[in-house]
């Protein structure tokens, strides 16, 4: 079902651009994806810890997901990231933008030593997500609550312009507790934007807490469903799930769908999943060897 | 008398004239388009036309998405709630990316009237001016909000236009050719220079006029664009006239007062007096009445010009 030929255009053109990535895009199976996988979580838990600060949990968590996303759905030329008729990927939840830098490092947007840069003076690779820095970045988030308006708008565009172009946004549950989301979520279902696609990356954890604890904003699925939208719930670490999921998502006519996938925050490193404490810590020199050993 | 005319009505008529030229102009407003008037554009293209509901942050996060994909989005809504109430979404879903939406506010300042404090936005210069990238006008009649509303919408910059409820007199020329940043000669004069914005052009005039009566020759500025500011035309006239009042309908804290006393203070400093809120909520009460006693009228700006004069050096 997915378009293989606009895919495979993609994978050209981050070969062409940047040997750097023999990687990218080459992949087809899903043990092969899994493989990415874990090469995208090295990268974030690296690049965090030479930061010495960010976001690792809400990063790890969302990796099956972006994969998915970048080597498998979305239409887009790493050579070329404003190309007019790219599917739209909007990372709401900002702060898990190593997850992003990593996908679009590997995928050829920019070379991949340039991570080491993260959150260092003057690098292109912001603390949060800005549009105005990174190439590959559709909109400056970090203050939560905020991508599923700008998606819509995004969805909008696209509708007017009878464009074949799909969008797709990023969050986190925590950030369904900002009244803004359902805003936005009222909007989409009203507008029957069925070119929208949302994931909400569950992983029941948020900087001081669980979810559940600290403002509990389930039934996730009750409140999409009664606001217009098609509910899809999956394992959000299940590769077949997710890319069945988003497959699905485009079939879906009249109204926009949401896929919650229920995740594992710090997903693939002991020590961090399902730690509040790495929500927004880097790990030191000592953990990152250790995570690096469980993710070799 | 000259006719009156509602900037906002003007707004609302220029806006369904640019959607004809041009078919990335899009819409959106916040359950008010017959107030704003963006209702016209309703009517004239309901397919670009986007009803938000009473939802500023989403329209804010929506006009965003529209302008990142090529749209030239007008998001519309009274003053108070297009800025105050969604500070934040300008700021990181507009301003942080300098995403091309134009911002038009109506219902500014204290002539709301009736509708008293909470409908009286009389701080959103002060947070707008605050974001790096905005541009931001506030044309003082009809004549200068057909221009203003053409020129933004030419302008590759997120724009904030503040509009206000009532109607004005008309202050500029019919052959007057406003530009982004450019002050307005308004009156010639060597003793003081009055710089006003919107609704206190007019009565800057009047008090100009009065003062001329008694040998007082004021130099009258319309300071339309607050961000950029014509830092050209204000030096320029504390230099030569040595006393600036400064007029609007706003708090004295960060409106045009604020931005033309930084401006002095670094190139050429000179006594100054500011005809503005001082530091209060407004209440219900009609316009008029409202303006008088919050100390915003001719004789108010005239009283401020003799005051400015006597500590001129």
């Amino acid at each position: 079902m997915y378009n293989n030929a606009i895919v495979n255009d993609s994978n050209n053109q981050a070969n062409k651009t940047s040997a750097l990535n023999a990687n990218a895009g080459v992949f087809s199976s899903n043990e092969d994806l899994a493989a990415v996988c874990k090469k995208i979580r090295r990268d974030i838990v690296t690049m965090i810890a030479k930061a010495g600060s960010g976001h690792p949990g809400g990063s790890l968590s969302a990796v099956e997901i972006v994969v998915a996303l970048y080597w498998k759905v979305l239409r887009h030329k790493p050579a070329d990231p404003v190309w007019k008729d790219r599917d739209r990927f909007i990372l709401s939840k900002g702060h898990a933008v190593p997850v992003l830098y990593a996908a679009l490092a590997e995928q050829g947007y920019f070379p991949l030593k340039e991570l080491d840069t993260l959150r260092k003076i003057d690098s292109f690779l912001q603390g949060h997500a800005d549009h105005c820095c990174t190439p590959g970045i559709e909109m400056s988030s970090g203050s939560l609550g905020q991508g599923l308006s700008f998606s819509v708008g995004t969805a909008l565009a696209g509708r007017l312009d009878k464009a074949s172009w799909r969008v797709y946004a990023l969050l986190s549950d925590g950030e369904c507790e900002e009244g803004q989301t359902w805003e936005a979520a009222m909007s989409a279902g009203m507008f029957k934007l069925d070119n929208l696609t949302a994931i909400v990356d569950k992983n029941g954890i948020q900087l001081s807490g669980f979810t559940k604890d600290i403002m509990n904003s389930d039934p996730l699925t009750k409140k999409f469903e009664s606001f217009g939208w098609n509910v899809i719930e999956i394992d959000g670490h299940d590769l077949t799930q997710v890319l069945d999921a988003l497959k699905k998502a485009q079939t879906v006519k009249g109204q926009p769908t949401v896929i919650i996938a229920r995740t594992v925050k710090g997903k693939g490193v002991s020590f961090m999943e399902n730690n509040v404490e790495f929500h927004g810590k880097a790990p030191n020199a000592e953990q990152l060897e250790k995570a690096l050993k469980e993710l070799a | 008398m000259p006719e009156e005319v509602a900037p906002r009505e003007v707004f609302g008529k220029t806006l369904v004239d640019l959607g004809k030229e041009n078919p990335d102009i899009v819409v959106l407003d916040a359950d008010l388009a017959s107030s704003t008037m963006t209702v016209y554009f309703k009517q004239a293209f309901p397919e670009r036309f986007f009803e938000i509901g009473i939802a500023e942050a989403n329209m804010m996060g929506i006009a965003a998405g529209l302008a990142a994909n090529g749209k030239i989005p007008f998001a519309s809504t009274f003053a108070v709630f297009a800025t105050s109430r969604c500070f934040d979404q300008i700021r990181v879903s507009i301003a942080l990316s300098k995403f091309n939406v134009k911002i038009v506010s109506t219902h500014s300042g204290l002539s709301v009237g009736e509708d008293g404090a909470s409908h009286q936005a009389l701080e959103d210069l002060a947070l707008i001016c605050s974001l790096p990238g905005f541009t931001v006008i506030v044309p003082a009649d009809g004549t200068e909000t057909a221009q203003v509303i053409r020129a933004v919408a030419a302008h590759p910059t997120p724009c904030y236009v503040r509009l206000i409820r009532g109607k004005v007199p008309q202050v500029m020329d019919n052959g007057y050719k406003f530009e982004i940043g450019k002050a307005a000669l308004m009156r010639q004069g060597k003793d003081a220079t009055i710089m006003a914005i919107g609704t206190m052009m007019a009565p800057a005039l009047e008090a100009a006029d009065a003062l001329a009566k008694e040998n007082i020759n004021c130099r009258v500025l319309n300071m339309s664009t607050l961000k950029p500011i014509d830092e050209t035309a204000i030096v320029q006239a504390a230099a030569e006239t040595g006393a600036i009042v400064t007029a609007e309908e706003h708090q004295e804290h960060g409106g045009l007062g604020s931005i033309v006393a930084r401006t002095i203070a670094k190139h050429h400093p000179v006594p100054m007096e500011f005809v503005a809120v001082k530091d209060k909520f407004g209440m219900s009460g009609k316009p008029a009445e409202l303006l008088a006693k919050y100390g915003l009228t001719a004789q108010d700006i005239a009283t401020a010009v003799k005051e400015v004069i006597k500590r001129k050096r």
